[in-house]
């Protein structure tokens, strides 16, 4: 399966090399290295590339690209999916899955790797067993290992490994109990030039945290499950009482997770809360345009709509941007033609808007096609798609938790065409 | 945060000294030479005794190793550090060990005992780690222990030193390919493994290293099928797509049959319901008698167990089963996968570009399949290229008549994006989408021409060219079109874009013959400074001119002629030559030159514009070839379906392997659906036999009496079970041809002979023989009470009744929804199996009086409640207070716990049939306990309900205490969730334990409601087709009685009578007790004691077996 890791960061550095089986040259990462020059931008790397004797799969995650070798026959989405969970992994340790935090914790990094791979081939990935055989870095920790002289590695095989719940420790104590779940839903959307919808969807997540004490056994329930067109399940959640009851049952990993994901299929008609009037044009034979942008709020359920963010891509032609903003401010990028327009809060008395002229490179052709807004944005307590948390109840311990449910909804890929 | 000292100081400190290190040769002993002061600090350090030291040393190497520095020179300080007590410094010691051993062999040889040690450590993580490194240590000289060591660790008992075991397989196979043989038997022995962390690391190795050995899976296929829920996500992934190759090789394709198809769209209706294979089939086999293809039942078992898997929130799990589904679903239940396909494109962007590159190859053969999703492909301009333009080639594959106009529309748009690679796509899109779709070629060909004036080249180039391909099926009506591309020769410069617009002109220079040689004028006089591509097109097209109209061209033919025969490339020299020949009459050029004209001009097939995604499935969906559009290494080909279905029998087990899945229904087992073959009426049994090994496997330890005990048993089980199933697949073999569902029942047949066998040898010390036991009177639910005096020792009666006769078999559940014929019309399989019976059987009829010896039993007893489940309410809307209590019973009890095994407890239960206050949604189980020990029973409770999802226990008052002699009498309530899956908990007294489990018979599932004539025939009309389920009976002299009917039909089920008009028929009506759906029971008589019994009710599968239950009580 997976031969070896290469971590290379965007000056194109090996920066970290790890083999499960015989050694491949650093040579073999010529061959990306020329993909990547050929697709120019890093986006377009092809995740999978053939060479004559290897197979190289990438993955790009925060500006690493993870490349491993592949000799023989696998499906590429388990390698890309691994390297993910790499990737994650790293995030849960170390904070952030940068260059420098693997460069700085590369003992633990190979460790990791080590224990994550036998052979190629996944041995854990569950980070709460990963956490048992070696335990995250804390400055504490060290300290206290330098002193003490003992050690971050577990001596013990971690009692997730053999039960039926691997993504749960066999003792979890906590003086508070608590469970806290966060219903997130994205809204994606195209909308077109006339500000009818093209598309739209609502994409839910319920990240969860739940630090309860011992063997908790939850159960979720939903005022209106049957909203949920389309879930994926964290593997805890009892497949069979979904089908039966709609209700979420499952014992809990310790921590921070993602319960499910799930999508709100596109009949129900999604609201959109804000509408964007808009003015983009360029004139012919002059080396200017116009831009007016507005944003309003629109079926927002009374809530706000805040942390309203614009981005555009606008056209190559485009030189500078001379803009006044009626709220928040905006920075033009010269280099990779991206507007920024930082809103915050749209207050429906007083709607944001941004307009101005566009300065366009003289004697190139006006642009023909107008740039199109992405949007972002939050609105806090409200779950667009109307769902709603009916009740959480624990069984299997004696004490009470502390519960609580938030719901957020934000732009997802929220795309307005000009 | 401790490395990052080491890190940097490595960084800076040797990286300088760095260079040299990757000339030297490190095999070459250069170890002592002058690089040994190079590492001198860290070999220091490795020597000293501290350890803080060492794990600073050891790390420090790591990060050089890590960055891919040459470490080799430390080998020999390192490797002596192999035995450090300080398990991080050990663990980095093995990290050195598999970088550096293959290079250095033999000081690698030092650190083997160490291993060899680990390997008999108590600690299971020592034994797996060691055996992790030993085998990962690719030196061929220890092949030898690395075997042993395998072998050994096959049979371990920590599951986890066996998953490390099954890792280590194709590392040592990789390092030497002779000892396959071996690795083979190794391989096969951990195949049969019941731990789910085995399951997955032993496919893995099945697939490197005997892929082909087919033969082996057979015995494993239904426990790999129902372990998989279970098995952790990357094991998920290879057992999927090793169990699709198997499927291909072992059943027949379920699309052969086209007169199937008509039927799939129900069967993918109901393909969430558990029964579907079984639903459909009493109507449907009664309707066809014989139907030509019949889904093997382990073909639908494997489609059923990886259908939850959809939901996996990985991706690569998503996709195997979606492959699966591709590849071996029956056409209508394909359609399942689109939606968790769509979902993954929402994930990372490589996840995207993988989905996206399968969903084009699925959406060409299946496109009605993404229809729904449509919009879930459309482009975003944020998208980076190589997933716009797969989501293009979605989209192309998706238009139909239908959806185009909402396709076109939104190519509009992308045509204006300013990605100029993706404007192309799409106007290759465009251009297939018109050859495609004929009612919009004459639209699309507009819209293309309309961009050839667009400003950007590359837009009107690669219009052109498509342009070219549309009009080449239908070039008459478009000579303004050609005009029009005429004149942009002037300005493109794209020369694929001159080369298609020279070819257009030439090929149809009779549609625009003024204008043809006017381009051939100016297409000269630039000759030389073309593209080869254009010149040849030049070329073609003076030739053409010249022959359609030599007078305005000859000239201007034989100029570029001449150019031509002295190009630079000798393509063109060559074409030169030969077109000259072909159309200048010489006297040389003879009889080709007559034909010049038909060779040029002739008509050319239009191109068909297809997606290069066209026939990639005939590699596997989701392997690397496919994506590749290539064979990868070691890839194995997804076989043909047979086309004659091999042994099917070839998978049957004995059943310990397969039921010990159902035994770890904790957790996890309730997201797994029992195999139907499972559920039999003695599921108690089994599921006490092998929940001890299992539990004693997965600690480490096993359990010393159970397992010994069972071992010895299994052997003498297997014998007698091939004796019987021999003498059955006689008779069998013959009535396989001729019904369909009786191949599967056969299975069923032989599981439970098989069970039989095994509880055989027990019960034949236990008890003295009794005649046959005959059907009729004790399977009868009649109400009399000495049917149920055999149910006394319930576990031996229900295995014994299953295979004793015909009419209890029909009873259990899956037998009834199989049956495709009435008991009565098999009589030869039935009389063969009489005669196995009588040797291995008991018949329990009287059985009573005989005491068995107690075989170390390992059920046993109690009685408490667990007070945390009350909590779980159901919010269904509660039943109507129409129901009434109980028309009549006399009860039938049912043994719980028999004294023997009670060691002088003995329990009985039995369906009181009166509400359960508490929950409206139990079913009230009266519970009996006699004493008849010689001191007191204490503490009696219930504990550890391992209940099927959705299931809920009320438990009892704990009984405090129970005199010798006494007997008490408590009530619990159970939730069966309207199904007849067993309750399974343990009776606790203050000093033993037994499992127990109560399983319900269909009719006591149900509490009677009561409505008028009318409101019945109105339900009843809501209950038809699929809800209805009708039967021929013919009734007995005996039964001919009003009353002996109602009586028999509520003592069968707990149901009421509604009043009738009509003096023949009858009518009950009863609700679900939990989902409180209705149930309504017709009885019709017709003449000569004939009779219809229709059954109508949403829940089919309570409807069958209840068809099932009273036929059986009406033919006592």
């Amino acid at each position: 399966m997976i031969h070896s890791l290469f971590l290379i960061n965007c000056s194109g550095d090996i920066f970290l090399e790890k083999h499960w089986k015989s050694v491949v040259s650093q040579s073999v990462c010529d061959y990306f290295f020329e993909a990547q020059e050929k697709a120019a931008d890093v986006e377009n790397v092809p995740p999978v590339i053939s060479t004559p004797h290897h197979y190289l799969i990438s993955i790009y995650r925060e500006k690493i690209f993870f490349v491993s070798v592949i000799q023989t026959e696998v499906p590429p989405l388990f390698v890309i999916e691994f390297l993910h969970r790499v990737a994650d992994t790293f995030q849960d340790y170390f904070g952030e899955c940068s260059e420098t935090a693997i460069k700085d914790n590369v003992v633990i990094v190979y460790e990791l790797l080590e224990e994550m791979l036998d052979n190629g081939f996944p041995l854990a990935t569950e980070s709460n067993i990963l956490k048992e055989l070696i335990k995250p870095p804390t400055i504490l920790r060290s300290v206290v290992n330098s002193i003490t002289g003992s050690s971050n590695m577990g001596e013990t095989l971690p009692t997730g490994q053999l039960s039926n719940i691997p993504w749960r420790k066999a003792v979890v104590k906590y003086t508070n109990n608590e469970a806290y779940f966060d219903v997130i839903e994205e809204i994606d959307a195209i909308i077109d030039k006339s500000g009818s919808t093209v598309f739209a969807e609502i994409q839910g997540v319920i990240d969860s945290c739940i630090k309860l004490s011992g063997m908790p056994d939850l159960s979720l329930s939903f005022m209106n499950p049957r909203l949920l067109d389309d879930v994926s399940f964290h593997p805890c959640i009892r497949f069979k009482r979904w089908e039966s009851e709609r209700v979420l049952s499952f014992i809990p990993p310790d921590g921070n997770f993602r319960l499910i994901s799930y999508r709100v299929s596109s009949q129900n008609l999604v609201a959109i809360p804000v509408y964007v009037k808009h003015i983009i044009s360029f004139k012919e034979n002059s080396s200017s345009g116009r831009f007016d942008v507005t944003i309003g709020p629109k079926q927002n359920m009374g809530k706000t709509v805040e942390g309203v963010i614009v981005t555009v891509h606008m056209p190559k032609a485009v030189l500078n941007m001379n803009l006044t903003s009626t709220q928040g401010s905006y920075t033009f990028d010269p280099v990779l033609k991206v507007l920024t327009w930082d809103i915050g809060k749209i207050s429906p008395q007083k709607l944001p808007n941004l307009k101005g002229i566009v300065n366009l490179q003289s004697g190139a052709p006006k642009p023909e096609e107008n740039p199109s807004l992405n949007i972002q944005f939050k609105i806090q307590q409200l779950a667009i798609s109307g769902l709603k948390v009916n009740r959480l109840d624990m069984f299997g311990e004696k004490y009470k938790p502390f519960k609580g449910v938030k719901y957020i909804t934000k732009a997802g890929k929220f795309q307005v065409r000009t | 945060m401790s490395a990052s000292p080491a890190y940097s100081e490595e960084k800076g400190g040797s990286s300088s000294l760095g260079e040299p290190e990757y000339g030297h040769d490190p095999a070459s002993g250069g170890i002592f030479s002058s690089d040994y002061k190079r590492h001198d600090d860290l070999k220091e350090m490795l020597d000293s005794n501290k350890d803080s030291l060492k794990l600073e040393a050891m790390k420090r190497i790591v990060a050089m190793i890590a960055r891919g520095k040459n470490a080799s020179d430390l080998f020999p300080a390192v490797v002596k550090n192999v035995a450090c007590k300080n398990i991080e410094v050990k663990k980095l010691v093995y990290v050195y060990l598999v970088r550096y051993a293959e290079e250095q062999q033999d000081l690698a040889l030092l650190s083997i005992s160490t291993f060899q040690r680990g390997l008999k450590d108590p600690n299971q993580l020592i034994r797996a780690s060691a055996l992790r490194v030993l085998s990962s240590i690719r030196v061929p000289i220890i092949v030898p222990i690395m075997m042993l060591a395998i072998k050994e660790a096959a049979s371990d008992m920590s599951p986890y030193v066996r998953k490390t075991a099954a890792h280590a397989i194709p590392k040592l196979y990789s390092l030497d390919s002779d000892q396959k043989d071996q690795l083979i038997e190794v391989i096969e022995k951990l195949l049969a493994d019941k731990t789910t962390l085995v399951a997955g690391s032993v496919v893995m190795a099945f697939e490197e290293v005997c892929p082909e050995r087919i033969d082996l899976i057979h015995k494993n296929y239904r426990k790999l099928c129902n372990l998989l829920i279970d098995v952790e996500e990357w094991g998920q992934v290879v057992i999927i797509n090793m169990l699709t190759r198997y499927a291909r090789t072992q059943f027949l394709s379920p699309n052969q049959n086209e007169s199937l198809l008509e039927e799939n769209p129900e069967k993918a209706f109901y393909g969430s319901d558990e029964e579907d294979s079984k639903d459909d089939k009493p109507d449907a086999a009664s309707l066809v008698k014989r139907k030509p293809y019949v889904m093997d039942p382990d073909h639908r078992l494997l489609l059923r167990n990886t259908k939850p898997l959809l939901q996996s929130r990985n991706a690569a799990v998503v996709m195997a089963v979606a492959q699966l589904y591709f590849h071996l679903a029956p056409k209508a239940e394909v359609g399942v996968i689109a939606k968790a396909l769509v979902r993954l494109l929402r994930s990372h962007s490589e996840v995207q570009w993988v989905v996206l590159q399968n969903v084009a190859t699925m959406s060409i053969k299946r496109r009605g399949m993404f229809e729904p999703y449509l919009k879930s492909f459309y482009i975003r301009s944020t998208d980076p290229t190589q997933i716009k333009i797969l989501k293009l080639e979605v989209l192309t594959n998706l238009a139909n008549e239908t959806n185009i106009s909402t396709i076109l529309r939104e190519f509009q748009t992308y045509i204006r994006s300013m990605d100029k690679d993706f404007v192309a796509a799409t106007i290759q899109a465009i251009g297939r989408c018109a050859t495609n779709i004929g009612k919009v070629r004459d639209t699309c060909l507009n819209g293309l021409v309309q961009l050839l004036s667009n400003r950007d080249e590359l837009v009107v180039a690669e219009s052109v060219v498509v342009i070219k391909k549309l009009l080449q099926m239908q070039p008459s009506q478009h000579s303004e079109i050609i005009k029009h591309m005429a004149k942009l020769t002037d300005n493109i410069q794209v020369p694929m874009a001159r080369a298609s617009i020279l070819w257009l002109i030439g090929e149809y220079c009779e549609h625009v013959p003024k204008i043809a040689p006017d381009v051939l004028r100016k297409m000269s006089k630039s000759f030389t400074g073309e593209e080869d591509i254009v010149k040849l097109q030049v070329i073609n097209l003076a030739a053409k001119l010249y022959l359609t109209n030599s007078k305005q061209s000859k000239l201007l033919t034989q100029y570029v002629l001449n150019l031509a025969k002295y190009d630079q490339n000798y393509d063109i020299r060559d074409r030169a030559r030969f077109i000259r020949q072909l159309i200048v009459p010489t006297e040389k050029s003879g009889a080709l030159n007559k034909y010049a004209k038909k060779l040029f001009l002739a008509q050319k097939p239009a191109p068909i514009l297809e997606s290069s995604f066209k026939d990639r499935d005939h590699f596997q969906l989701g392997s690397l070839s496919h994506l590749l559009n290539a064979k990868a290494v070691g890839y194995q080909e997804l076989p043909d379906w047979p086309d004659e279905a091999p042994d099917p029998s070839v998978r049957n087990v004995e059943e310990e392997t397969i039921f010990l899945i159902e035994s770890h229904i904790g957790l996890l087992g309730e997201l797994r659906e029992v195999p139907e073959w499972t559920k039999c009426t003695s599921r108690e049994k089994r599921k006490e036999k092998v929940e001890k090994p299992f539990y004693s496997d997965s600690e480490g330890e096993s359990g010393p009496t159970e397992s010994a005990d069972s071992d010895p048993e299994s052997v003498s089980e297997s014998e007698s079970e091939s004796s019987s199933s021999s003498s059955e697949s006689g008779s069998d073999s013959g009535s396989r041809g001729e019904e369909s569902g009786d191949q599967s029942e056969e299975e069923e047949e032989e599981k439970k002979k098989k069970k039989k066998g095994k509880e055989g040898p027990r019960k034949e010390q236990e008890q003295v023989k009794k005649g046959k036991k005959k059907p009729p009177q004790d399977e009868g639910k009649g109400g009399s009470e000495s049917s149920w005096e055999e149910g006394s020792v319930s576990e031996s009666s229900s295995s014994e009744s299953d295979s004793g006769s015909e009419a209890e078999e029909s009873q259990s559940e899956p037998e009834s929804k199989r049956r495709t014929t009435p008991p009565s019309s098999k009589p030869a399989p039935k009389a063969s199996r009489k005669g196995t019976k009588e040797i291995s059987l008991l018949d329990l009829d009287d059985f009573t009086p005989v005491p068995p010896q107690p075989a170390s039993s390992p059920a046993v007893v109690s009685t408490s409640l667990v007070t945390d489940l009350e909590g779980l309410t159901l919010t269904n809307a509660s039943l109507a207070p129409t129901m009434l209590s109980p028309v009549f019973s006399t009860m039938k009890t049912y043994e719980l716990l028999h004294r023997m095994a009670g060691e002088g407890l003995s329990v009985e239960y039995y369906f009181n049939r009166q509400p359960f206050p508490p929950d409206p949604h139990m079913v009230a189980v009266q519970i009996q306990f006699s004493n008849n020990t010689e001191s007191e029973v204490k503490n009696l409770r219930v504990s550890e309900p391992k209940l099927v999802s959705g299931m809920r226990i009320q438990e009892f008052q704990e009984i405090e205490s129970l005199a010798p002699g006494d007997t008490a009498s408590v009530i619990m309530g159970i939730d069966f969730c309207d199904s007849t899956q067993a309750a399974n908990f343990q009776l606790c007294t203050h000093s033993r334990q037994f499992y127990v489990s109560i399983q319900p018979p269909v009719g006591e599932l149900m509490a009677p409601v009561f409505m008028s004539e009318n409101e019945f025939k109105k339900e009843q009309s809501k209950l038809t087709g699929m809800s209805e389920i009708t039967e021929k009976l013919t009734l007995l002299d005996k039964c001919q009685s009003d009353h002996t009917i109602v009586q028999r039909v509520t003592a069968a089920a707990n149901v009421s009578r509604v009043p009738c008009g009509a003096d023949n028929e009858y009518r009950f009506a009863a609700k679900t007790v939990t989902s409180g759906s209705l149930i309504l029971i017709t009885l019709e008589q017709k003449e000569a004691a004939r009779a219809h019994l229709t059954v109508n009710s949403e829940k089919m599968v309570i409807g069958t077996m209840l068809v099932q239950d009273i036929s059986q009580a009406l033919a006592q």
